[in-house]
């Protein structure tokens, strides 16, 4: 679905259904340089399971217009103007610091936060974003190698046929130059005390994730007053790819309150 | 700080796609002799029917043997993801049929592999589908050939039978700025002797069947996608970028961006024109592509040794290789394909088409067959096995003479390959 957002022609996947008031909203918010194809399986699920679903593009991501949004807290902002009314959030990464500045920004709107492969705070190594500053290749080699457990190259893809580093470095080398690096200094510069953070939250954390190890979790688990987790043996930072039904069966029993 | 490593080729030819059996604990990739799958319930069932998990649901659409393939493939040639088929010419109908409708319009290189070039220059076009072929030589043949309703571009990574190398990177350049993507035929080359996406191809396929089985026991094919072409910002294909009845009103760039293509090739491609690759033949492939990085330096180094002792043979008239300096594409060749240029090869012999006869009959270790790429060395005269019924005159339009013998060079012992065809090439002689 196409739609404009100050002027700029912005896009959220709905899973082919059109908006239903009578049904719950799920906006689904995307890790640094990607898309909301990253969420193939999961934001589809939803659509056919009694939600709206909003996968969103950020600005000067997927098909999205540019230029990016700077900083986590512009990045809320747009998330609330391009969602209308209550909702809950999956955000995977940057989407999930996101998602809880989403929920820190407007608790009266925001009703459940799941927050796949996340830090907090989200530091990224002065070399991985050297080389994003740059432009360089590598920025795209760190965040599809980082971006994966270490087994990932040398095991079956659970999608049959697909070959997940292949996958990653397309969606990266189909960004605007600075899209990436915009993307890892918001993580890295982000800051919140999530005081105002009420909703239940779901940290679902990969056991192999080298990006946003789970012990990196650990100040998010203290801060948050309503926070469970999920951990998902085997994944890496790629849950959604790597761990697909992990994955949505975590998001299921949360968003089922089961 | 040294950055993160991927694993080499040779890594990944041995381990990409798979792990360990979790069940039995096998180190080999297991041959899953299945038609079908059992669901958890019907739940489990309907999501798996809808895309909201993944999984196998029917081997026409995926098996978990053949998806080893595919991503084995998929990783050393550095593409989203691939689809194994039936063989080499089901990958080209699939990856045609995929994009291309009725009244659309392909520019393909003339110097193909017969079996392309039927499918292309006859059958296709009963179903509307017209190719203009043209000469690889100079790629600005490409785009002075191209119309609006062109789609694809087409060519072989080494032409037959010439061994014109595919200038790639100017055709994809050219393919690029008119919207539209470059498949190419990367059969002859392999992921081992060329980087086809690097240089800029989008697509490619591979006969399975030839180098990368290398044993000549199974007929097989591959198609891969580089993820890399942007078909939403082209506008010009509407199967994978505007919604399709026949899959549930699914747009499928929309739904998964960079795996568009291969998710239409495999949801509409695999289920309705049906040409899968059997698990059995996933798992010769398989064997194959374990030793592909072993296997091809030997093809190259004895092939250079073959075309060496072929050239100064006073029997030859000419031999047909790219790294010779007489070829017409040996610059292309040396900035393109630096680690060889194959090993199948054509070079003509005097005294037409009796002594080609006299010469196949002489060989002892060439097995006369009508394959190439095999780990066995394979001989084919054309004038008196696929082309006997051409005139001399005929034969020239494609690029042969009465004298062209096509060997494809394997892993025997170099001192025997020569010494086989000296005897046989004396014995043409005095035919």
């Amino acid at each position: 679905m196409n739609f404009s957002i100050d002027n700029r022609q912005a896009f959220a996947y709905t899973a082919a259904h059109a908006f239903d008031a009578g049904k719950p909203t799920l906006a689904f918010l995307h890790g640094a340089g990607l898309d909301h194809s990253t969420f193939g399986l999961q934001s589809r699920y939803f659509g056919y399971h009694g939600y709206n679903v909003l996968a969103l593009d950020f600005p000067g991501h997927g098909r999205s217009e540019g230029p990016p949004v700077s900083t986590i807290a512009a990045m809320a902002d747009w998330a609330l103007k391009a969602v209308k009314g209550r909702l809950s959030i999956v955000g995977h990464s940057m989407g999930a610091l996101v998602a809880l500045q989403c929920a820190n920004r407007a608790p009266d709107r925001v009703e459940r936060v799941a927050c796949i492969g996340v830090a907090y705070p989200m530091k990224v190594s002065e070399a991985f974003l050297d080389a994003a500053r740059r432009n360089d290749h590598a920025a795209y080699d760190m965040e599809t190698i980082w971006g994966h457990a270490a087994q990932a190259p040398l095991s079956g893809n659970p999608h049959p046929g697909m070959w997940m580093y292949g996958d990653m470095l397309a969606r990266l080398r189909r960004l605007a130059r600075g899209v990436l690096y915009n993307d890892l200094k918001a993580c890295n510069d982000y800051r919140s005390d999530f005081e105002n953070v009420k909703c239940p939250v779901l940290l679902v954390l990969g056991k192999r994730d080298v990006m946003t190890p789970p012990r990196s979790a650990q100040p998010l688990q203290e801060k948050l007053k309503n926070c469970t987790t999920a951990y998902v043996e085997l994944s890496g930072h790629s849950l959604m790819a790597e761990a697909p039904d992990a994955t949505l069966d975590a998001l299921v029993r949360f968003f089922s309150g089961t | 700080m040294a950055g993160p490593k991927y694993p080499g080729f040779d890594t990944l030819a041995l381990h990409a796609g798979q792990s360990p059996d979790p069940v039995t604990g096998s180190r080999a990739v297991p041959v899953y002799q299945t038609t079908s799958y059992v669901f958890r319930d019907s739940e489990h069932a309907a999501s798996l029917f809808n895309m909201e998990r993944a999984g196998h649901v029917y081997s026409r659409i995926s098996n978990p043997t053949v998806a080893v393939l595919e991503e084995r493939v998929a990783a050393l040639e550095g593409g989203v993801g691939a689809i194994a088929t039936a063989s080499g010419q089901a990958a080209l109908h699939l990856a045609v049929a995929t994009l291309l409708s009725a009244g659309e319009h392909i520019v393909a290189s003339n110097s193909l592999y017969g079996g392309s070039h039927n499918l292309l220059g006859y059958t296709l076009k009963r179903f509307g589908i017209e190719t203009t072929f043209v000469s690889p030589r100079d790629p600005e043949n490409f785009r002075k050939a191209m119309r609006p309703s062109t789609r694809l571009l087409f060519g072989e990574t080494l032409g037959n039978p010439g061994l014109d190398v595919l200038d790639i990177p100017s055709i994809a350049g050219i393919a690029h700025e008119a919207g539209v993507p470059l498949l190419v035929d990367a059969t002859f080359t392999t992921p081992y002797l060329m980087q086809h996406f690097e240089l800029g191809a989008d697509l490619l396929f591979h006969s399975a069947t030839k180098f990368l089985g290398g044993h000549g026991v199974a007929i097989a094919g591959v198609l891969v996608d580089s993820g890399r072409f942007d078909w939403e910002a082209s506008g010009k294909f509407a199967t994978l970028t505007a919604p399709y009845e026949g899959f549930h009103g699914m747009d499928f760039e929309e739904e998964s961006g960079t795996r568009a293509f291969l998710l239409r090739a495999r949801r509409e491609g695999l289920r309705d024109f049906g040409a899968c690759m059997a698990p059995m033949t996933a798992f010769h492939i398989l064997q194959g592509i374990e030793t592909l990085h072993l296997r091809m330096p030997r093809h190259v180094e004895n092939t250079r040794k073959v075309v060496q002792f072929l050239s100064s043979h006073p029997s030859v008239q000419a031999v047909t290789y790219p790294e010779l300096p007489q070829h017409p594409d040996h610059a292309l060749a040396k900035k393109l394909l630096p680690h060889g240029c194959g090993a199948v090869f054509p070079f003509e012999l005097k005294g037409g088409r009796a002594a080609g006869r006299k010469f196949i009959e002489s060989l002892r270790v060439f097995s006369h067959l009508a394959n190439v790429g095999d780990a066995k060395s394979l001989v084919i005269h054309p004038a008196t096995t696929t082309h006997y019924r051409m005139t001399d005159a005929d034969l020239a339009k494609s690029g042969i003479t009465a004298g062209t013998v096509r060997l494809s060079i394997g892993l025997e012992d170099s001192a025997d390959l020569i010494e086989d065809l000296d005897r046989a090439l004396k014995a043409a002689a005095r035919a």
